[in-house]
C-alpha cells in the first residue's frame, strides 16, 4: 500500500480541512458564490466536507444584473440540488436606492459597485465569515492573501498589516463589526481546477465550454454582445466560436476562441496556454494595482 | 506531445529566503521560466513596469512582489506564493524576504515547507543570513534542505570555491538540526544546474536543481506512526436517510487509522473500534496523513471539537505545562506572566507565560541566558500553562500536533509561533 496522495487530493484534503475550519469557528458563515468555476469548486468542496449532511451555510450571490442567463440557471439549479438557502445582493437595488451610482460611458461596468452592495449584504445579513473561491495564482495581491483574511468594520483589506499563519492554525479572533474572508482553494492553480473538475466530473455551466455566440472586439478583448454594454458605432458584432476561461458578469468577462467543448479538451487547452485567465479580465486592466485597491476597499 | 498523467502528481512545498542581491528572484525567476509558468501577459506586465522605473533589464521579482508598497520600495516585505508544475509534480514556493527583519516570515512560510533552498552567492561563501535561514529551516523541521551555490560563473566555474563552501556549510550545519542536505552550483543566470546540466562543470555529477525537487524523497515527511485524529467538526445531518448519523470530522495528524481499529479518545479516555471510515467519495479502509476524513465509533460517547481520537497503547502527552520554542512576531514584547489565547490542533484556550529560559541567538546559535526582553523577530525557548490540557507530540515528532500559535487577547493579532518540545 502506498500511503500517498497525488496533488488535488492534497489540495482537496487542504481545502476542506479550510471549509470546516470555517464551520467551527465562525457563527454565521456564507460562500460567496458567482457562478464561476472557482465558486463552483469551492461550493463542491463545501459540500465533501459536510456530507452526509447538507451544507450548513448559505450561498450569497452578489447580482449586478448583468450576469450571463447560463450562470442563473446554473446557480438555481444547485441552489435547488444541494439544499441550501439561496441570499442575493442585488447592484440593481442599491442603485434604486441610491446607495450606489451607475458608471457612464462605453467601458461602464457594475464590477466596482459590486464592493459596496457585498459590504452592505454581509451587513445585513450579519456574516461573520465570507468564504469565496478567490486563488493565489490568480493575481500578485492575491498571492499575499492569507486563508483566513481579516477584515476591518469598514470591510477593508490592510496588506501590510496581516496576521502570520502558520501550520494549519487559523486565527479567526475579531472584534464586533469585523469579519473575515476566508479562501480555502488558495493553493489552487487554474490548471488544478480545470483538472480536479475532470477528475471528478462535476457540471458546469456551458459557457465554459465553446460554443457560437454573438461578440465583438474591443482593446482586444472579445466581449459577448448583449444589451448592458454600449457598443462605440466602429464596433461591429459578429459570430464567433468562443469559451470563456473565467466569468465575472457580461461587461468586463472576455471570451477567448476556442474549440474545446469538453473538460478534457479544457485541460489540455489551459496546460498549453500562453497567457493567464485574467488576460481577458477587462476589470484587472484598469491599473497596475487595480486588484490591491479593489481588495483594500472590500472587494471579493 | 505525449501524455501527461496529472493524477499520479506529487505535491511539494517549499521555501526561499535572501535578500535583493544574491540572485534569489533570477532563480525563482529562471525556475518559473523554465517550466513555462510565466505567461505571456505576466511577462508582459513586468516588462512594462521595469521600463517604466528605468531599469535596463526585465526586473523578474516584480513577479514576486506584489503589494504597493514593494513595488515602490523594491523589497519584499512578505510571505508571497509562487506556484510552477512540471509533469512528475506540482510546486508550492513560499518565497520570503532574508533580512533579520523578516524573522518571522521566514518562520511563516518555513512551517509548511518539505525542502529548503539555500542561497549562497558563491564569491562570498556561507553568510550571516545563510546560518540564519538554516538555522530557522532546522527549527521548523524542514525535512530536506538543499543549498544551492549561486552565481558559478563569476568564479569560473572553480571545484575548489564549491568544495570550500561545502566543507564551511558542512561544519556549520553539524550543529544544526537536519538530516538530509544536499549541495548543487549552480548559476541562475545562465542556468547552469538549475532545469539543464552545466556544460562548465563536469566535475559535478550530482543531479540539476529541477531534477533534486522532482526527485527528493517526500513520501516519508509525513509521520505515519502515531495515531492522532484531532476532532475538527462533528457530522450530525438529521435526515431521515441518516437518522444515527455520527461522524467525526478532521485530517490526520499522524499514523494510519483503519477500520476496525480500537481506538482510544481523549481527554474522557473512553475505548471503541473504528466502525466506518467515511468521505464523500465513499467509504474506505484507512486514512492516512494529510486526508481529510470523517471516522464513525461504535459505541456512542460524546465528542466534541478539540478531543483527540488515538491509539490506546500509543498516547500523546497529556498536558497543562508547556516548553517551547517560541518565535515572536509582534511589536509588542512577550510579557513574562502575560497572559494569552493559544491555539493548538482544533482547541482554543487560554495560557500564561511562566518563565523565558533563553533567548536564541539565530545567527550564532548562542543561547542567551542574561537577555529575556523577547521582541518581534526573536526566537526564545519558554515555559507556559494552559488553562486545560492539551494533547501534543514533540514538534519534532510531529509538525502538527507540536505546533501552537499565541494571540494577544486584547488586539487579536498572532504574536508568537511555538514548537513544543
Amino acid at each position: 500500500m502506498n500511503y500517498h496522495l497525488n496533488h488535488l487530493k492534497e489540495l482537496e484534503s487542504e481545502s476542506i480541512f479550510v471549509i470546516r475550519e470555517v464551520a467551527s469557528q465562525f457563527e454565521n458563515p456564507v460562500i460567496l458564490f458567482s457562478g464561476g468555476k472557482d465558486s463552483i469548486l469551492l461550493t463542491y468542496l463545501a459540500q465533501k466536507a459536510f456530507y452526509p449532511a447538507r451544507i450548513p451555510c448559505p450561498l450569497l450571490h452578489i447580482d449586478t444584473g448583468h450576469n450571463f442567463p447560463e450562470t442563473m440557471e446554473y446557480r438555481d439549479r444547485l441552489v435547488k440540488r444541494l439544499g441550501v438557502k439561496l441570499v442575493v445582493g442585488s447592484v440593481q437595488e442599491a442603485i434604486d436606492k441610491g446607495r450606489a451610482v451607475e458608471e457612464k460611458g462605453y467601458n461602464a461596468s457594475r464590477n466596482a459597485l459590486q464592493t459596496q452592495v457585498l459590504l452592505d449584504t454581509l451587513e445585513a445579513g450579519k456574516y461573520d465569515a465570507a468564504m469565496g473561491g478567490g486563488r493565489r495564482d490568480e493575481e500578485k495581491a492575491r498571492a499575499k492573501e492569507r486563508f483566513f483574511s481579516h477584515r476591518d468594520e469598514f470591510g477593508q483589506w490592510d496588506p501590510k498589516n496581516q496576521r502570520p499563519e502558520l501550520w494549519n492554525l487559523f486565527n479567526s479572533r475579531k472584534h464586533i463589526g469585523e469579519h473575515f474572508r476566508v479562501f480555502p482553494i488558495s493553493n489552487w492553480t487554474e490548471l488544478d481546477v480545470w483538472q480536479y473538475l475532470l477528475m471528478e466530473k462535476v457540471e458546469l455551466p456551458s459557457l465554459y465550454f465553446s460554443h457560437q455566440r454573438e461578440c465583438f472586439v474591443r482593446d482586444g478583448v472579445i466581449y459577448a454582445d448583449s444589451d448592458y454594454i454600449r457598443k462605440r458605432p466602429e464596433e461591429k458584432v459578429e459570430r464567433m466560436q468562443v469559451r470563456f476561461r473565467t466569468i465575472g458578469d457580461m461587461t468586463c468577462t472576455g471570451a477567448s476562441y476556442s474549440d474545446a467543448n469538453t473538460l478534457e479538451k479544457i485541460v489540455a487547452e489551459v496546460a498549453a496556454s500562453r497567457v493567464t485567465e485574467r488576460g481577458t479580465r477587462a476589470d484587472d486592466k484598469r491599473s497596475e494595482t487595480a486588484m490591491e485597491d479593489r481588495k483594500k476597499q472590500g472587494y471579493f | 506531445m505525449h501524455e501527461i498523467d496529472y493524477t499520479d502528481m506529487e505535491l511539494l512545498r517549499f521555501t526561499t529566503a535572501g535578500s535583493v542581491d544574491d540572485g534569489k528572484s533570477t532563480l525563482i525567476g529562471r525556475l518559473l521560466y523554465d517550466s513555462k509558468s510565466i505567461l505571456e501577459d505576466q511577462y508582459e506586465a513586468v516588462r512594462l513596469s521595469s521600463e517604466r522605473r528605468g531599469e535596463k533589464e526585465v526586473n523578474l521579482a516584480l513577479l514576486t512582489d506584489g503589494l504597493k508598497a514593494e513595488r515602490e520600495q523594491g523589497i519584499t516585505i512578505d510571505v508571497a506564493y509562487r506556484y510552477f508544475s512540471t509533469p512528475k509534480r506540482k510546486f508550492i514556493i513560499a518565497d520570503t524576504p532574508g533580512h533579520i527583519q523578516y524573522t518571522r516570515n521566514m518562520v511563516t512560510g518555513a512551517s509548511t515547507a518539505n525542502v529548503a533552498l539555500i542561497l549562497v552567492d558563491a564569491r562570498q561563501g556561507v553568510l550571516e543570513q545563510t546560518r540564519r535561514h538554516s538555522i530557522i529551516a532546522s527549527l521548523l523541521q524542514i525535512p530536506h534542505m538543499v543549498v544551492c551555490v549561486n552565481k558559478m560563473d563569476l568564479v569560473d566555474y572553480n571545484e575548489e570555491t564549491y568544495e570550500s563552501i561545502r566543507h564551511d556549510f558542512e561544519n556549520f550545519a553539524s550543529k544544526l538540526d537536519v538530516h538530509d542536505i544536499s549541495f548543487i552550483p549552480i548559476s541562475a543566470l545562465r542556468g547552469d544546474n538549475v532545469v539543464s546540466r552545466s556544460k562548465s562543470m563536469d566535475w559535478y555529477q550530482g543531479p540539476t536543481l529541477m531534477y533534486y525537487l522532482e526527485n527528493v524523497h517526500i513520501a516519508s515527511d509525513h509521520n505515519f506512526i502515531d495515531c492522532r485524529f484531532p476532532v475538527q467538526y462533528v457530522v450530525r445531518p438529521n435526515t431521515d436517510e441518516f437518522h444515527d448519523y455520527r461522524g467525526y470530522s478532521g485530517r490526520v495528524s499522524g499514523g494510519i487509522f483503519r477500520k476496525g481499529d480500537r481506538v482510544l479518545l481523549l481527554p474522557s479516555g473512553f475505548t471503541s473500534t473504528i466502525s466506518k471510515i467515511d468521505t464523500f467519495d465513499g467509504e474506505v479502509d484507512e486514512a492516512f496523513p494529510p486526508m481529510s476524513a470523517t471516522l464513525l465509533l461504535e459505541n456512542d460517547i460524546d465528542i466534541s471539537r478539540g478531543d483527540m481520537i488515538v491509539r490506546e497503547n500509543n498516547i500523546p502527552q497529556i498536558t497543562q505545562d508547556i516548553e517551547a520554542m517560541v518565535c515572536w512576531f509582534n511589536e509588542r514584547p512577550l510579557q513574562l506572566n502575560g497572559k494569552y489565547a493559544l491555539r493548538h490542533t482544533t482547541q482554543e484556550m487560554r495560557c500564561v507565560i511562566k518563565e523565558i529560559r533563553y533567548k536564541l541567538d539565530i545567527n550564532t546559535l548562542h543561547r542567551n541566558l542574561e537577555d529575556k526582553h523577547i521582541v518581534m523577530n526573536d526566537i526564545a525557548r519558554i515555559v507556559l500553562r494552559t488553562t486545560k490540557p492539551i494533547f501534543a507530540d514533540p514538534y519534532r515528532k510531529n509538525r502538527i500536533t507540536g505546533s501552537l500559535i499565541l494571540i494577544d487577547e486584547g488586539t487579536n493579532e498572532t504574536v508568537g509561533a511555538g514548537m513544543i518540545i
